[in-house]
């Protein structure tokens, strides 16, 4: 479970967000999160309450956006999303996909603020 | 009280891909090949290492980095191979990162090593978000722990380079599938090469030598292009 060391993470950056634009009362952190990233987003999201105990973060709420995965298709020519993350292939015509265009992030995207 | 939204666009992962990324281009720099060994515990990842490090020790100049959690066993028995290990113990953390990774090769002299074997703490999970540097990774999966662990762990097979099937002169007791294993994998991630090895009689551990000593080769190739 490496939710929490990503948990930590975010709150370094989200601080360091808010040093550099003099200081923001956050109340909702908005992050995207493919689902091939390797992140669990139940165990982040109960490590994120668990990482901001004490800090200026104590009171915000993580929203979280989950990514599909989604390949290109050389067949094909556009981007799909596979049967399952464990097939990697063409959904249509069933060509194996080894380029993944999305589905590995993790991002905060923005926060919300107090105005 | 009303709130308004700031647009952050923030990778989270962001320093450690940074850290990993001037790594490799050290490694670049200094001509060293640097592979990483990811498995679940008890995949026989030491014991391939150990194989690893002897058979190439005999021509080459080797060393690693292992990660655990807790113990130096295994950096004790991988130094019967070479004196250059070093144990990177992570407490509770179940992972390496580049910054771990940076840290430990402190004070060494990477263009006096030809091959660097950096060894994750046994976990098929999270080791697949970070980025250690390594040009080459190699995932680990022994022929006991069944056919269907890359359909179980998509996300590390997915990250990996190579796939390592090891315990093979166990394959028929655990009555395991090769062949199913081999689709699996090839599902996870289309185009994936396998190697089938024992450790333990040296079976196959040539064809790894051989895709070792062409990365290198790449390697020293890289060195000169970018140094030039």
């Amino acid at each position: 479970m490496h939710e929490l060391s990503i948990a930590l993470s975010m709150i370094d950056q989200i601080g360091e967000e808010s040093a550099s634009r003099g200081g923001l009362e956050v109340e909702i952190v908005h992050l995207k999160l493919g689902i091939f990233s390797g992140v669990d987003k139940e165990a982040l999201s109960f490590a994120w309450k668990l990482a901001c105990e004490g800090t200026p973060l104590e009171r915000s709420r993580l929203v979280i956006e989950s990514i599909p995965l989604v390949i290109y298709c050389e067949a094909c020519g556009r981007d799909r999303v596979p049967p399952s993350v464990y097939q990697l292939s063409c959904p249509d015509c069933g060509t194996s996909g080894q380029k993944i265009v999305s589905g590995r992030e993790i991002e905060v995207t923005s926060l919300e603020v107090l105005a | 009280m009303s709130t308004r939204m700031v647009e952050v666009r923030a990778k989270v992962m962001k320093q450690n891909d940074l850290l990993a990324r001037a790594l490799r281009e050290r490694f670049t720099r200094e001509g060293t090949c640097v592979v990483g060994l990811v498995s679940s515990p008890g995949s026989g990842k030491t014991a391939f290492l150990e194989k690893l490090l002897s058979g190439l020790a005999r021509d080459a100049r080797v060393a690693a980095l292992v990660g655990d959690l807790a113990t130096e066993n295994d950096a004790e028995r991988l130094r019967r191979a070479t004196p250059n290990v070093r144990q990177i113990t992570t407490g509770t953390v179940c992972h390496l990162d580049a910054q771990m990774v940076d840290r430990a090769l402190e004070s060494w002299q990477l263009d006096r090593i030809d091959f660097l074997f950096i060894e994750n703490v046994g976990n098929l999970v999270c080791p697949s978000s970070y980025d250690l540097g390594e040009e080459l990774r190699f995932v680990l999966l022994s022929a006991t722990e069944g056919e269907d662990k890359p359909l179980k762990y998509p996300t590390i097979f997915n990250s990996s380079d190579v796939a390592i099937i090891t315990k093979m002169d166990l394959a028929d007791a655990a009555e395991f599938d090769l062949a199913a294993a081999r689709r699996n994998i090839e599902s996870v991630r289309p185009g994936m090469r396998v190697l089938e090895v024992s450790a333990k009689t040296g079976a196959g551990m040539q064809a790894v030598f051989d895709l070792l000593h062409a990365q290198l080769a790449r390697a020293r190739h890289l060195q000169t292009t970018a140094t030039r």
